[in-house]
This record gives C-alpha cells, structure tokens and sequence, in this order.
C-alpha cells in the first residue's frame, strides 16, 4: 500500500525538480497525443523544443519570436503571481490585458496624427491604469461586498471581449480602413509604434517591462514587508492576520498590480506585435500565464524561465502546425496537461510517500 | 399574450430550454461543493461535454448516444480533477482552474472535424392532448425529454440531499469533514464520487448545448455558461429549488436579449450580449454583500483539501 505522509515544511528539492518532472511527462504524453493524431512524435517534440532555436532553416524567424511571446506571459504571470501566493486569485488577467490595450489605443487615435515622444509614455500610462481599473471590480466587490474575485474577475473576461469587439467593428474603427473592422495600424504611426529596440531580436519595450517586473517582484517578495505579508497571508491566514496584515489592503494591492501589469502587456502588444485593435486581438496570453505563474513555483526567477518555455511552445507549435499539420488546439492541450502534471508531481514536495506493509490496515481515506 | 412585439409565451417556452444547460451544471457542481468541493472546471467539463455529445451523436446517428457519451465524458475529466485534489492532495482552485484551459484545448481539438455539420434532431416529447392546451400546454408540454430530465434532477437532487442517509452523509463530509472521517465515513471516496456526478452533470449539460439549444459544434461554444453554473450555485445558496429559480432567471435574460438582438433595436449588440455577464457579477455581489447569510449557507468545508492524519 502506498500512503502519503504530511512533510513538517516542504522539500526543497522536490520544489525546484517537479516543474522539470512535469515537463519530461508532457512531452511523453504529448508524444503519445501526437502519435494518435497521426503524426512522428520525435519529429514533432523536436519541432516544438528544438528547431525553433537551433534549427538553422527556422532559427532565425524563430528566436526573436522567442521574447515577443514571452514578454507578455511573463509580465503577466509576475502580476498573478503575487495574488496567487497571498490566495487571491485574480484569474481575469486576459480582461485586464483587452482593456489595458484598449485605453492605449484611445490615447494613441486621441493624439493621432501629431508626433509627440510624450505618447507612448502615455499609452504605457493609460495601459497600466485601464488593467488596473479592471483589476479594481473584482477587488472592491470583494472588499466591499465579500464577493468571489475568482468568478467576478473571470465573468468581467467576457464582458472585455464584447467591448473590444465593439471597439473594433464601431467607436475603435479605422475611419480609412475602407469599413474593415479594426483600428489604425499603430506600428505606422512613429509616436505610439513598438518597435524593436535591437533589430532581429524580438526585444521590444514589452520584453523590457518583463524583466524589470521580475526584477521588481523579486525585491518586493524577498526584501519587503509587503512581499512577506504576501506570503503569510497565503500560508498562515490566521497568523498574518494577528500579525496586523489588512487582509482588504492585499486583495487591493495584488489585484491592482497584477491588472496593471497585465493592462502594459495588452499595451505592449497593441501597439506593436498585434499592430492594431481587432476583434481577435486577444490571443489567451491571460490564461497561459496562469500555466506560466504556477509552472515558475509563483517565483519570479521562475516564471522567467517558465514564461521562456511557454513561449516556445507557441512557437513550435506554429512550427508544428506549418509542417506536419499538427492542430493549433494540440498544443493548447498540451499546455493544459503540463498544468495537470505539475500539479500531480505537487504531492511530492508538500507529502513524503510511504510504502507500509498489506497486512497492517492502513487508512487510506 | 403580446407585450410589444414580443411573445410571452413563447419566451416563457424558449427561457425553460436557454436555461437547462446551465441547470444541469449547476445542479451537479451544487452536490460537489455540498460535499465540501470547489470544482472550478465546470466550464472545461462542459465544452468536453458538448463536444463529445456532439461527436458520438453524429457518428452513431442517435443523439441518445451522444447524451450517454457527454455523460461519461463529463464525469471522465471530473475523476482528473478528483484524483488531482482526493488523492494527489491538488490545490482545488488551480486544478480547476487547469481542467477549463484543458477542456478548452481538448474541444477544439476533437471538435475540429466537426465544425458546420448539423447534428441527429432529438424528437420533443410527444405529450398528444396534453400540448394543444393554450398557454399552458406550449410552455409546458412541448419540450424534448431534457428539459424534464432537467427538473426530475432538482428534484431527485433535493431529495437525495434532504431525505436520504447518503444525502446526509455527504452533507456531512461538507461540512466539516474531520468530524465525518471520526464517524467513520469515507471522505475521499463520497467526495470523488460527488465530482464525478457533478462532471457527468455538466457533461449533458454541454451536449443538451451543442445538440440540442445550438444545436451544432462551434469552439469555445459554452462562452462561459460553466462560470455562470458556478455563479448559480452561490446564488442559490447551495439549494437545488433556489438554483431552478435562479437558471430560469437567466434563462429569460439570455432570451430577452437575444430577442432584443434581432428586434433590431439601435443598440449595438455587444452591449446586449454582455448583459448576462454583468447580471451574474450583480447578482453575485448581492447574494455575498450580506455576510453572516453569505456564510451560514456555504458548506463548511468547502474548498479546503482533507489529509486524514495517521
């Protein structure tokens, strides 16, 4: 019989290995997954985790793709992961990203077509704000009226979806876009383009918002008071609160920030990568983040890395698709089993697994 | 019965089978969180549902099948979430959470091959006289067998929870479950068969969506009806009669809508269909802002994950 045995404080060792356990499991899951849609499993691992960085057919439209993905996972995963430690979990993210993207835009069509270097500041500004303010429902609800941020950050998802696609298709229009849906394309309007900051690299402002955050949270978890009330209040409630943690002041702060974050990366993304607003702006950066803060351990370091795999796995998996005809949604599951085996391999970190003999009669409830 | 140019009864009618889908998941996840389980994947277990529904009905050529299959689909990726969070001791609210991104994936992964096929029609009940009664016989006695099947489980579901020893006990493991494990009750086992039920619950749900309500396959085609079941369950105060009430409530806003959609009122349709999200978030901030009720309601143990010491 095999028995689970609560460790006094986790293992440390099984923390840092079950992300790479997780990862060796998908990809044999996956393979299998692969190989029952028809397709070479190697060929296809391959395509995913190798040939979009070393393969010198593909590696050079690849690698700069590599930190455009990434950039806005993390940035957002970092936000999350704040919350996520204190148990607050703000799972609305990809809300939060529309509307941040769309309060850059209007600041971007508001100046259209003055130069000014003053706009793209100002749409970093009003991207961060609109995240925030989205970030702000599901907060105050829940201070205010005891509401479930889970739910309420979540519903206001869709509420973005039907906002942008009314920014799209009417109030956002390109009035010279000859009755197509969409915004102006913001990459040519110089004040408000994104571009990259070293050609053929993929590093744009975003990517540089990524790492600052990560820096950023780093400090704040490790050196602050705020970051240690962050992580008492998620694992010791009842201590943090005679430690005089305001428990309403947290749910405020981490939603806050992580919608502020998430709002910059839409910005980012905006007005560089996506180019412009249209209706399938969003591309559930807000959703794979989630995958990206807890493959990290919620550890900024961590989601730096996480958010680099992540992101490879867009990109093989538009490798993938291009030449073996693997299904955009292959990858999608993968991602999802990679959520469920990290969270499987969990138990060894936090139980020690005992074996003990047939005869004695184990309680297995 | 006319108010303007739209049909009381028929709205009537239309809102019984707009809410059923959401019904059947919020009945099966209220018997999950009763057994103190916060199963987020109800949308994920929806959309399998409703894709798998849809897939063995076209395939077979009878929708009963499908309905069977959505059922055991549903109740399949619930048994992931029960073992991720029963046995390997999971955080409930990532799990679930991992099941939707998951259920999405796997969707539109099965589904793509059946994108714009139209599915086996399921025949409406045939009730003979009983359906020609003005007013009452349309609203009442010219639906398919689901929506019936719909209200027999509020029905079968309050029963079960109120009048029977099983009912009690896993009420029991809800509420507290370190009391019911010292009684002597399986904890994990109830619970992982709670999850199941819920699962098989939403389950039909999605396929009474996709081939009945739609009736086709499109991707993401739940569009949050999984969120709006969880939401359900709070409103209703974890009480099955409560979360009839509450379904056919935005039952009749989702048809209300999407009349005033094609009224052609000069009122962009993005702002009508955002309605039954901003309706659930109202309705949730007035079930939870009286905090004492909010509370006592809520089984005791609901979220949290249960180690029998020893």
């Amino acid at each position: 019989m095999l028995r689970l045995e609560k460790r006094p404080s986790p293992s440390r060792a099984w923390n840092y290995a079950t992300p790479l356990v997780a990862v060796a499991a998908t990809m044999f899951l996956g393979g299998l997954l692969f190989l029952a849609l028809g397709k070479n499993p190697f060929e296809a691992i391959r395509l995913i985790f190798w040939d979009p960085l070393f393969s010198p057919q593909f590696a050079a439209y690849s690698r700069p793709q590599l930190l455009v993905k990434a950039g806005p996972l993390i940035l957002i995963a970092v936000g999350l992961s704040i919350g996520f430690r204190a148990g607050i979990w703000n799972i609305g993210a990809e809300g939060q990203y529309i509307i941040g993207a769309l309060c850059a835009a209007a600041v971007a069509l508001f100046f259209y077509p003055a130069e000014n270097p003053l706009v793209f500041p100002l749409m970093i500004v009003a991207g961060a704000f609109g995240g925030w303010l989205w970030a702000m429902i599901p907060a105050i609800l829940k201070t205010r009226f005891n509401t479930n941020e889970i739910l309420v950050s979540l519903l206001l998802v869709y509420v973005a979806e039907k906002l942008l696609a009314a920014a799209a298709t009417s109030f956002m229009r390109n009035p010279d876009g000859g009755g197509f849906p969409g915004s102006r394309d913001f990459t040519r309007y110089p004040s408000s383009a994104n571009n990259e900051i070293i050609a053929n690299t993929g590093m744009h402002w975003g990517v540089v918002a990524a790492f600052i955050a990560v820096i950023f949270a780093y400090v704040l978890l490790q050196r602050h008071l705020l970051g240690f009330q962050v992580r008492l209040a998620g694992q010791a409630p009842r201590a943090a609160r005679f430690a005089g943690v305001n428990p309403a002041r947290l749910v405020v702060l981490s939603l806050g920030f992580s919608g502020a974050l998430a709002g910059m990366a839409g910005m980012f993304e905006v007005s560089g990568p996506a180019k412009l607003v249209s209706i399938d702006f969003n591309a559930g950066y807000g959703f794979t983040a989630i995958i990206v803060a807890f493959l990290g351990r919620l550890h900024p370091v961590g989601i730096l890395l996480a958010g680099l795999l992540l992101a490879l796995t867009y990109i093989g998996g538009e490798l993938a698709q291009f030449m073996l005809g693997l299904p955009a949604a292959a990858i999608q599951v993968f991602q999802g089993m990679l959520l469920f085996f990290l969270l499987a391999f969990d138990v060894l970190s936090n139980y020690r697994v005992r074996f003990s003999m047939p005869g004695r009669k184990a309680e297995a409830a | 019965m006319e108010i303007g140019s739209l049909n009381v009864v028929v709205l009537i009618a239309s809102l019984m089978v707009a809410a059923t889908p959401i019904l059947m998941a919020a009945i099966g996840e209220l018997v999950v969180e009763k057994a103190g389980v916060l199963n987020l994947g109800v949308e994920g277990m929806m959309i399998t549902g409703a894709v798998s529904g849809f897939a063995i009905a076209v395939t077979t050529g009878s929708p009963v099948m499908g309905m069977l299959g959505a059922i055991i689909a549903g109740a399949l990726m619930a048994l992931i979430f029960g073992i991720l969070t029963q046995v390997l001791m999971a955080n409930q609210v990532a799990s679930g959470l991992a099941l939707t991104l998951f259920g999405l994936g796997f969707s539109a992964l099965v589904g793509q091959g059946f994108v714009g096929i139209v599915p086996p029609r399921t025949a409406k009940l045939d009730f003979g006289p009983l359906s020609d009664i003005p007013v009452l016989g349309q609203i009442l006695f010219r639906h398919d067998a689901l929506v019936y099947v719909s209200l027999l489980m509020v029905a079968g579901v309050w029963y079960w929870l109120t009048r029977t020893r099983s009912g009690r006990i896993l009420r029991a493991v809800g509420e507290n479950h370190d009391s019911a494990h010292a009684l002597g009750y399986k904890v994990r086992r109830v619970r992982i068969l709670a999850i199941m039920f819920g699962g098989a619950c939403a389950g039909l749900g999605g396929a009474y969506l996709s081939l009945i309500r739609v009736p086709q396959w499109t991707e993401g085609m739940t569009a949050g009806a999984g969120w709006i079941a969880l939401a359900l369950v709070v409103f209703a105060s974890w009480r099955p009669w409560r979360a009839l009430l509450g379904a056919y409530l935005f039952g009749g806003i989702m048809v209300l809508q999407l009349n005033l959609q094609a009224a052609g009122l000069r009122f962009p349709v993005e702002y009508l269909s955002m309605s039954p999200y901003l309706i659930t978030i109202l309705v949730l901030v007035i079930m939870s802002s009286s905090r004492a009720r909010a509370s006592l309601a809520a089984p005791g143990s609901l979220g949290q994950s249960f180690h029998a010491a020893g």
